[in-house]
């Protein structure tokens, strides 16, 4: 099966310093994979990579069949790759809805001239924009908050917003940096059911950052390890959870009981 | 060939005071992350430190009648030099003081009173001269009485004001005390253009190949070159040095450390607004310039141009910065064609620097974690 | 059909109105209100449409007079120095009469916009890469720049400026037509913006650029995009003042005029259309009006800015605006008010 994401040999360099070398990845289509490892190894800049902030130095980023190598991140975005970031990024002094309806803006017609001319086609699009952006909110929990400003939004309801404006960019590829950070179990199990969830109501690619053992191995397919920089492992939970190098660099002991 | 080393040397003298003010530029932005708009100022207020003790307050002995008390008269600018050095470092801590410590800390009494007596200066100023014993009293009494007046309108916006660590924030605020200060000095010292007279004896000395230096253009760069080397000695050498360069890296790791930031960016302040009284005070006297309030205005921006040259942050940088700066100013004020673009030359460059290497020369490009 | 029917009505409506009361304010108005009341225009023009970069994407840009200068020597260059020399060839153009007076200016300010919308590409592309402070300072560079540059053209006149530029906005007592249309013109294209979901995605790229490029917005296109629109219109502004201040010169376009023209934007609230454009017309009036303060009139703008960002860096407005939603607030607000009074004296 054609993967639909591929890094092949891709290595990033800051001056001297190699943050990530000869990554090789791929992701097929529909899968819900997760990346790992311990903290510095590269795993955001691996998001970073895929989504245009970083330029790799070596290597081939392959999405859908094409190279996104050095495309700028607003053109990424548009051939399908949405993200959420580590440290929430959201517009803050905007409301939740706005928030949504921005990021719903890359899939809209209307053109600068008919927003500043007010014509009907741009009154029609923005009200599409607005439906859908509500249509999404409901749909992750969050329409009481639609009219909040985003960021006095509890830091729950903000990670859950990050996702929201992610997925109203209709993207292919998801990827969820950290998600279950600062959450109690609860929350977590919620957001695994959640994952699990658009994964199969937006037709969704997943792939994910994340620390919490119980979520990646509760919901990963297939897990991706990173440290310094390089790929040290891959494969089921099952697989990851038994592996030496693993265990070694990241996991330690209490994976095996887990 | 001998006219370019001239030029050169021009350039270096000019660079050299570029470099003094261009230091205090670096370190306030080392420190505050802050573009203090308001230094060029600071410049200004030491030229006229420089005037005013060179005609005024010091006994220079006039050398046309007296030229034998030469001796005594360069005695006296070096009085004359570290008076201005003083002033403008009481300047520069003021500035931070009351302008941008309130941005990090939030306002307090002192900045009642402080506003207070700002307030007070029209109204005294309007019962009679300020000069005047009375105007001073009347300054005195109507500052105390605002001061007290304020505290409470300050602790109720203490309450309410969320503090602004935006930058943008500090920004206009530094270019509103540069506008305060320029049109305060206005008002104070009118518009007329003062200098300075020779009170030190001119003498050129004559190089091989025809190449003359003056003594005055030997004096600024021996002394600018002192103060830069005091200056490296009590960033690297001293406590306080240490202090600033921890704080320019992380402030918040500095204050954990038990550094007391607050005083050491006072320290900084005056420290780089000594150097820029210095340099003030030198061209005033040295090179019989025109001295006006808004004088300050364009070699301060020359200067902070100097600086994001050589590397926001960077002291040999700032160094660096200034003589390159200086250089190519002379170079292009000699030039027939373009010698009237002299001042345009400063902002090109900027440009050109902050698209091809916004580090600047000696500058490390720390690049926005995402 | 009917869309754009009832859109050509309204803006005939509108155009027509600012004729009328152009034609009532310059015959019942004394001269020197008129001045003040022309001014005002042109410096709201100036803060809403400095607002677009500043305010609403965020780019802190404080050159603009240089936008402003730049409309203004090429719409009076083309008055006083390319026109006459067309006027044989098109007889159409021939001042004097209102057909040509009109299309003179209307020529004028086309050209004007165009120079300045071109200068903010130029200003805009650099800025692309460069943040916060040091932008604010290549603008002001630029500002300072296009003003020496001024300074140094011999063909319009240098220091001592372009003088006898004809009063084509003043005459035909239309100076307040011309004045008020673009005051109009740049309030409605920034409020229709800022409606539009497009315009959220502007404010986006002042909130956070890195999330806005991942959320497809191009951050590059908006932010040179907002600087050719604030710059053409600021280019527009010169053009009329020009034409009725009969004369200008390089140190109207400085970095004075600038800075009083960002402090507008800040006390207005940057983001905000409406405070930019009311703090536009106090910031323009009150100094005319409190003339005996005229020696203290940059000590006092230069202290209210420190005070202000000490005080409420948000502006007046913050992010807010007026419009017709807020009289429903106060109709709402004064309602429950009286209830409350009726419940006490029951």
């Amino acid at each position: 099966m054609s993967a639909l994401l591929r890094m092949e040999g891709v290595t990033k360099r800051f001056g001297g310093l190699a943050a990530v070398s000869g990554l090789d990845l791929h992701i097929d289509s529909g899968e819900l994979a997760g990346l790992i490892g311990p903290n510095g190894a590269g795993k955001t800049t691996v998001f970073n990579l895929l989504t245009g902030v970083y330029v790799p130095t070596e290597g081939a980023i392959t999405f859908d069949g094409r190279l996104i190598n050095g495309l700028k991140p607003c053109r990424i975005a548009a051939r399908g790759i949405a993200r959420t970031f580590q440290n929430i990024r959201l517009f803050r002094e905007l409301t939740a809805l706005d928030n949504v309806k921005v990021a719903a803006h890359l899939r809209s017609r209307a053109g600068l001239a008919a927003a500043i001319f007010r014509t009907p086609g741009l009154l029609a699009n923005d009200r599409a924009l607005d439906q859908a952006a509500r249509a999404l909110l409901a749909r992750l929990n969050l329409e009481h908050a639609a009219a909040s400003r985003a960021g006095d939004l509890p830091y729950g309801l903000q990670r859950r917003l990050e996702i929201a404006r992610a997925l109203a960019t209709e993207p292919r590829l998801l990827l969820l940096d950290e998600p279950a950070a600062g959450m109690n179990p609860q929350e977590k199990a919620e957001l695994m059911h959640l994952i699990r969830a658009i994964r199969q109501d937006f037709h969704l690619t997943v792939l994910l950052i994340e620390h919490d053992m119980r979520v990646v191995m509760g919901i990963c397919e297939r897990i991706y390890v990173l440290d310094y920089g390089e790929i040290i492992a891959e494969g089921t939970p099952e697989q990851i959870r038994r592996d030496p190098r693993v265990i070694a660099a990241y996991l330690g002991d209490e994976a095996v009981h887990c | 060939m001998a006219e370019l080393v001239q030029i050169l040397i021009y350039g270096v003298q000019l660079g050299s005071l570029y470099a003094l003010i261009a230091l205090g530029y670096t370190m306030v932005y080392g420190v505050l992350r802050l573009i203090n708009f308001a230094h060029g100022d600071v410049y200004m207020v030491g030229a006229y430190v420089g005037f005013y003790a060179c005609t005024q307050w010091l006994p220079f002995a006039d050398l046309a009648r007296n030229p034998g008390a030469a001796g005594s008269n360069v005695a006296l600018a070096f009085v004359a030099l570290l008076l201005a050095m003083a002033v403008c470092a009481g300047v520069g801590v003021a500035i931070e003081r009351f302008a941008y410590r309130p941005l990090r800390n939030g306002l307090t009494h002192a900045d009642a009173h402080f506003w207070g007596f700002v307030v007070a200066l029209p109204i005294a100023a309007r019962v009679s001269p300020l000069a005047s014993a009375t105007g001073f009293a009347a300054l005195v009494v109507v500052g105390v009485v605002l001061g007290f007046a304020l505290r409470p309108v300050v602790a109720w916006l203490r309450r309410r004001v969320a503090l602004s660590t935006s930058r943008l924030n500090a920004l206009i605020t530094a270019i509103g005390v540069s506008l305060v200060l320029e049109n305060g000095g206005l008002l104070v010292f009118g518009a007329n253009p003062n200098f300075i007279p020779t009170v030190i004896p001119e003498r050129t000395f004559t190089l091989p190949g025809g190449i003359q230096v003056g003594s005055s253009q030997l004096a600024i760069l021996l002394v600018s070159l002192a103060l830069m080397a005091l200056l490296r000695h009590i960033v690297l050498f001293t406590r306080a040095g240490k202090a600033m360069r921890a704080i320019s890296h992380d402030i918040e790791a500095a204050k954990l450390m038990g550094i007391d930031t607050d005083r050491v960016i006072a320290y900084t302040f005056a420290l780089g607004a000594s150097l820029a009284g210095a340099g003030g005070a030198m061209v005033a006297a040295l090179t019989h310039v025109k001295i006006t309030p808004l004088f300050g205005l364009l070699p301060g921006l020359k200067a902070f141009v100097a600086a994001v040259l050589g590397g926001a942050g960077n002291i040999p940088g700032a160094a660096l910065g200034g003589i390159l700066m200086g250089v190519a100013e002379a170079l292009v004020a000699a030039s027939q064609k373009y010698g009237t673009y002299r001042d345009a030359i400063a902002f090109c460059l900027l440009i050109v620097i902050l698209l091809v290497r916004p580090a600047g020369i000696l500058g490390r490009h720390v690049p926005e974690k995402v | 059909m009917r869309w754009w029917l009832v859109r050509i009505a309204t803006v005939a409506g509108v155009l027509a109105a600012l004729v009328m009361v152009s034609q009532f304010a310059e015959r019942g108005i004394r001269a020197y209100e008129l001045q003040v009341i022309l001014l005002c225009g042109v410096y709201v023009t100036l803060a809403v449409s400095l607002n677009l970069i500043n305010g609403i994407t965020g780019q802190f840009s404080i050159g603009h007079a240089g936008f402003y200068g730049i409309g203004a020597y090429v719409g009076a260059a083309w008055t006083v120095l390319w026109q006459p020399r067309l006027v044989q060839s098109v007889p159409a153009l021939k001042l004097g009469t209102l057909t040509g007076d009109v299309l003179t200016l209307a020529v004028a300010l086309v050209l004007g916009a165009l120079a300045a919308a071109l200068a903010g590409v130029v200003v805009g592309l650099p800025s692309l890469r460069l943040r916060g402070d040091y932008l604010a300072i290549v603008t002001l560079g630029f500002g300072e720049v296009i003003r020496v540059v001024l300074l140094n053209m011999e063909a319009v006149g240098g220091a001592r400026g372009l003088s006898g530029i004809p009063t084509l906005v003043s005459d035909h007592e239309l100076a307040v037509f011309w004045v008020g249309l673009l005051a109009v013109l740049v309030i409605a294209v920034s409020r229709n913006l800022m409606q539009s979901v497009r315009g959220l995605t502007w404010l986006a790229v002042r909130e956070d650029e890195v999330a806005a490029d991942a959320m497809g917005v191009n951050t590059t296109q908006v932010k040179v995009t907002a600087f050719v629109i604030g710059a053409a219109f600021a280019g527009a502004a010169g053009v009329a003042f020009a034409h009725y201040n009969t004369g200008i010169s390089p140190d109207l376009f400085g970095m004075e005029t600038s800075i009083i023209i960002t402090t507008m934007v800040v006390l207005g609230g940057t983001g905000s259309v409406t405070g930019s454009a009311i703090a536009g017309v106090l910031l323009t009036a009150l100094p005319e009006y409190l003339r005996f303060l005229a020696d203290y009139r940059m000590v006092i703008f230069s202290t209210l800015l420190v005070v202000m960002m000490l005080t409420r860096p948000q502006g007046i407005f913050g992010h807010r605006e007026v419009g017709w939603g807020t009289f429903g607030q106060i109709a709402g607000l004064l309602r429950r008010l009286l209830r409350r009074r009726g419940e006490a004296s029951a």
